[in-house]
């Protein structure tokens, strides 16, 4: 077991529906979560509030992979990049259905469901986040 | 009288495509000839990163889109497929859990061939109409099999459909809907093997015709219905020609046929297939349009379902999500070798 099951699905909320938070004083969002805000700081402690992303925003920079880790070896070359997200959060994640000289800096994308890791034939699979193209 | 069906709909197709003569030049058969017998021109073909749940995520959350029904009302998810990504784990966890309809929810995973979709669209409907949910989704999905140089490599394909069952802002109504089911070995695949086996050409007449005839003939007697009745008529497409055919025999014409017959350019999606040719009529359907759809599921059995289009479906946001015709062009070829890495094939630990 590589990564393990229970940290994998502590975190669903946030790889299957981008589950982030808010400050209640600043009204910054977080992604993922934080305990409290690094700018109001105590002012935020207890107003956090849950937010759900749209998993929605634009590709910031990018890089394309061509000696990936183990479990993503057969996927190469690929994309992977720092993308802004609608409500502020910058995230790195992995662009698919996109020819390489298709992506670019600025390009709007949004998020698809996909498998990203298993634990080799016989452990879990663990789903999440990638991002695609957005539709016109 | 309280009307039950369809609220809203959403398909899915991986992007890629192989063409039916690159898989014949492998195995030194004649490309065209096997696409002019078969009716299949080219097939998807799932990426690494997509199996049956990420699949039917995107054709529930293509659903949703469409409609303004919150997760949390949905009171039960089937998922029917022949290549769930466990066999013991419910993809409808992961579905679930994906549109926040968690965890006040019911579950179970379908396996029946290629009708496992239309069957979790009957079970929706029996706890709609008993009232014990008010909502629930049924989903056919498939990233189906086929052993290296089989005939079934040049149809086996990977696409999917979700339809929401409710009684409010119905689209679609479920008028009438029965089954035909026996013990015909046609088509398996035997617990821990890879690649299925089938019986040739025993999975025609006494297996594919034989279900869906009669299937289709007694849903008609009781509907009090005719084929002329019908605007559109979807039947399971294992390849371009069985549909065709078989509508023929029931009297259908190849233009109620057409709309629902994705097959020549995506391949048999398997629990797919019926229910994305369902949703492609949908995406183009009018108020007061009468749908035929008989699935059919070896081993075997046939679902048949007579509907009748709602004027609810002009105000169903169609235009949120992509249509199946859009997804069917929106095409990235691959060879053999892309092929074979995506599927699997080269797996020999």
């Amino acid at each position: 077991m590589k990564e393990g099951v229970a940290r994998f699905w502590r975190e669903i909320p946030q790889r299957y529906n981008f589950i982030g938070n808010k400050c209640g004083t600043c009204d910054t969002v977080f992604f993922p979560p934080r305990e409290s805000c690094p700018y109001c700081r105590r002012k935020s402690i207890g107003k956090m509030k849950e937010t759900k992303l749209a998993g929605k925003g634009e590709v910031v920079t990018y890089t394309i992979i061509h000696v990936g880790p183990e479990d993503f070896e057969e996927q190469t070359p690929y994309p992977i990049a720092i993308i802004k997200l609608e409500e502020g959060p910058q995230i790195t994640a992995q662009i698919v259905d996109c020819p390489l000289d298709e992506v670019k800096i600025g390009m709007k994308v949004e998020s698809t469901f996909r498998k990203i890791q298993q634990d080799g034939h016989t452990g879990a699979i663990y789903y999440g986040y990638k991002f695609k193209k957005q539709r016109q | 009288m309280e009307q039950i069906g369809i609220v809203s709909y959403g398909g899915h197709i991986p992007r890629f495509r192989i063409k039916a003569e690159v898989i014949a030049a492998v195995w030194g058969k004649d490309g065209p000839a096997i696409s002019r017998g078969l009716g299949i021109f080219e097939k998807s073909v799932p990426s690494v990163d997509q199996d049956t749940a990420t699949i039917s995520v995107e054709a529930i959350r293509a659903a949703l889109k469409r409609c303004t029904i919150n997760p949390s009302e949905i009171g039960a998810i089937f998922v029917g497929s022949e290549s769930h990504p466990y066999a013991v784990k419910p993809t409808g966890t992961i579905v679930g859990e994906a549109i926040g309809a968690t965890p006040d929810l019911m579950v179970a995973d379908y396996e029946f061939a290629c009708k496992a979709g239309t069957a979790a669209i009957q079970t929706c409907f029996g706890f709609v109409k008993a009232g014990m949910i008010e909502y629930g989704v049924a989903i056919g999905a498939d990233t189906s099999q086929a052993a290296p140089g089989d005939a079934l490599e040049y149809s086996a394909s990977a696409g999917g459909a979700a339809f929401i069952i409710g009684k409010t802002k119905v689209i679609t109504t479920i008028n009438h809907t029965l089954s035909y089911t026996t013990d015909t070995p046609d088509f398996w695949r035997r617990a821990e093997m890879k690649y299925p086996s089938h019986g040739g050409r025993f999975t025609g007449e006494p297996a594919y015709f034989k279900h869906i005839t009669n299937c289709a003939t007694n849903l008609m007697e009781k509907a009090g219905t005719k084929p002329q009745d019908y605007t559109y008529a979807i039947f399971h497409q294992p390849n371009g020609k069985f549909p065709v055919n078989v509508a023929r025999k029931l009297g259908f014409s190849p233009d109620q046929v057409k709309q629902g017959l994705m097959v020549p350019y995506i391949g048999n999606t398997y629990s797919g297939a019926s229910m994305i040719g369902l949703a492609s009529v949908l995406d183009v359907a009018k108020p007061g349009d009468r749908i035929f759809m008989t699935s059919y599921g070896s081993g075997a059995g046939s679902d048949g379902f007579d509907m009748t289009v709602t004027d609810q479906i002009t105000k169903l946001a169609r235009q949120k999500a992509p249509t199946i015709a859009q997804l069917v062009a929106d095409k990235e070829y691959v060879d053999y070798g892309q092929y074979s890495k995506m599927t699997n094939l080269l797996f020999w630990e």
